[in-house]
């Protein structure tokens, strides 16, 4: 089944009259040609696209990177790696679902992939616990990132997640302590660190997997200090005022690049990734080789210190 | 800056410490059910520098035993309530006297202040609000200073400045501070209190969690003891960084510490919360801090902790 999002029904209702059209063109019943008109609808559809797609608003970007159509992580990885094998469990308490990782191939190179996972429908979702990780979650990324650095494997997260899960067992297992270690040990990985947002970067959540050499988003991803939903309670203490907050805490692919705070954009085609995942791994799968090459050719003090060096410069104040 | 005064002496205080295991009994009773609605807890009040921010009068109530008591007094016992042990707030500058010896704290970066990156409505107000309430240009005050004659290098943030609010110069500020004592070969200790990271300054301010961390990883490397001091309420985005990494982590009594708020925890799960859920006692209960600590034995124990800590540098250095 196709989802339409609450701004695309503009493309929806000009998608639905071609069908008609085309039904009756099909069945002959109407003994008339609308070969002129379906031409005409179609045309009309390319360009109410064209426009929606090139005018997104901040909040529409963040629907579309929850889009329940979009791919996931273990999406991606099927379309950009050879031979992913699953690595499970944190070694202390349980194996977090909404966080996945384990070996990977690619361009021929061993690789550890790591990335939060949403499900696909209730059932998965469930045992996704829709894609936000509990501290056992950040502590398997966190073993698994430890073994690729001891074996010397460069490492690629890919991050999709509204946050980490805010409930009364991740608080018992301390999921601050579980993220703020993330943050620090990353710092201090030896091997490349390549981390893409692919879909939602919830905050905290995500920058637990997310302290990496170099930060690439996907177009119609975002990353964010706090949801707009939020930061509209919060600030404004109304939803309505969403589509403001989501405007103003500038979380948008583009705005970030703007902002230095990402380091590439990756292009996904009209309308999002996923009316063609395999265009958006095709430009993953080559961001991904040309950096870890870049990456991989750099000396290790020198890579640490630049990974240092780009959180460091992150910081707008006036001393005076 | 004051140099040291000789490590024997430091040596000589701690042994005079009234005991190091002067903490509470290990099973401290259960938080009473004033607790249980951490959010709604009356505003309390704090003395020092900001005193006009002080209802009129002398006196003030105890938010938890609800006696009345000589503002004065509730001062000169670092505020907590004789009676009860409630730990009022500190100010930054407060709580800096506290731990700090005589005059000897020369602050960092005291003019360091927050510009409106993103342009966010209604930030350079809340910027300018806030430092007219406090006195102070952000969130919080680092410097270096001699505790009980051992040179430290100390973060301090306040409350009362926008819930303590991580943005770009609480991140900046703390991780010069860190950068200075891995330099000087410096024990770093950060007092926290925070809302957690600061939406006006949106990813930038995440951002700071990372940059916090990295600067506490370069100080680990060299061996470098860190202490994080939990007070009342440190949450979110600045327990999910550097609050959380300490060699010890330390809290006030009753503090509340925790990820995600007890609100949306609630929203999200639809379950009741454990009795005294996300304080002090219910962190250490789980086995997730070293030790409650009440304010009057804080700097003392902070003291021998970094003897403890610090042994095999000072011997070296003897």
């Amino acid at each position: 089944m196709k989802h339409t999002l609450e701004f695309e029904k503009p493309i929806a209702e000009l998608e639905k009259k071609l069908d008609e059209l085309k039904s009756h063109e099909a069945s002959g019943s109407l003994s008339v040609s609308f070969q002129e008109e379906i031409a005409l609808i179609e045309k009309k559809i390319r360009d109410t696209r064209e426009t929606i797609f090139s005018n997104l608003t901040a909040h529409q970007r963040v629907m579309l990177a929850r889009h329940p159509k979009r791919p996931y992580t273990l999406d991606y990885i099927r379309e950009v790696f050879d031979h992913f094998t699953e690595l499970h469990g944190d070694r202390l308490f349980a194996d977090d679902r909404a966080m996945v990782g384990g070996f990977a191939s690619i361009d021929d190179s061993q690789v550890m992939v790591i990335g939060t996972q949403k499900g696909r429908d209730t059932k998965e979702n469930i045992l996704r616990n829709f894609g936000s990780a509990h501290p056992e979650g950040y502590r398997k990324a966190m073993r698994l990132m430890k073994m690729a650095d001891k074996f010397g494997l460069p490492i690629v997260t890919l991050i999709d997640t509204a946050g980490a899960y805010p409930g009364i067992g991740a608080e018992e297992r301390h999921i601050a302590e579980a993220i703020a270690v993330n943050l620090r040990e990353m710092m201090l990985l030896e091997v490349p660190i390549l981390a893409i947002v692919i879909g939602e970067g919830g905050s905290g959540g995500a920058l637990g997997i997310g302290v990496a050499d170099k930060v690439m988003i996907l177009e119609n991803a975002y990353y964010s200090v706090i949801s707009p939903e939020g930061c509209a309670a919060i600030l404004w203490k109304s939803s309505e005022a969403v589509p403001q907050a989501a405007e103003c805490l500038r979380i948008t692919a583009d705005q970030l690049k703007s902002l230095k705070l990402v380091d590439q954009i990756i292009p996904e085609p009209l309308g999002g990734a996923q009316n063609d995942v395999s265009a958006v791994a095709t430009s993953m799968r080559q961001v991904i080789s040309q950096t870890l090459k870049q990456l991989g050719s750099m000396g290790v003090s020198d890579r640490m210190k630049a990974r240092y060096d780009r959180f460091r410069a992150f910081g707008q104040f006036i001393e005076s | 800056m004051t140099e040291p005064v000789d490590p024997s002496e430091s040596k000589l205080k701690t042994r005079a410490l009234p005991g190091v295991e002067t903490r509470e009994p290990s099973i401290t009773p259960p938080p009473s059910a004033s607790d249980q609605t951490p959010l709604k807890r009356p505003k309390p009040v704090s003395g020092g520098p900001r005193k006009r921010l002080m209802p009129e009068g002398i006196w003030t109530k105890c938010p938890k035993c609800q006696e009345t008591i000589y503002r004065k007094e509730l001062e000169a016992k670092l505020n907590v309530c004789w009676q009860c042990g409630y730990h009022f707030p500190l100010t930054a500058w407060e709580r800096v006297s506290s731990l700090i010896d005589g005059d000897s704290f020369v602050q960092a970066d005291s003019e360091m202040s927050s510009v409106d990156v993103l342009s966010f409505p209604g930030y350079l107000s809340k910027l300018e609000s806030n430092q007219q309430k406090t006195g102070m240009k952000d969130a919080v005050i680092t410097g270096l200073g001699l505790l009980h004659g051992r040179k430290v290098a100390l973060g301090v943030m306040d409350f009362g400045f926008n819930g303590g609010s991580m943005g770009s110069v609480v991140g900046e500020k703390l991780t010069r501070i860190i950068e200075s004592a891995t330099e000087q070969s410096l024990p770093v200790i950060i007092c926290s209190t925070s809302g957690g990271a600061r939406m006006y300054e949106g990813m930038f301010s995440l951002m700071q969690m990372a940059k916090t961390c990295g600067a506490l990883a370069y100080h680990g490397r060299e061996k470098l003891p860190f202490i994080s001091v939990l007070t009342d309420p440190t949450m979110a985005g600045v327990m999910a960084s550097f609050a959380s990494v300490g060699d010890l982590i330390l809290a006030e009594p009753a503090a509340r510490i925790g990820f995600a708020g007890p609100r949306v925890i609630k929203d999200t799960t639809k379950a009741e919360l454990p009795k005294g859920f996300q304080t002090a006692e219910f962190l250490r209960d789980h086995g997730l801090i070293d030790a409650i600590v009440p304010r009057k034995e804080l700097k003392g124990r902070l003291a021998w902790y970094l003897d403890c800590l610090m042994a095999s540098r000072d011997a070296a250095q003897a």
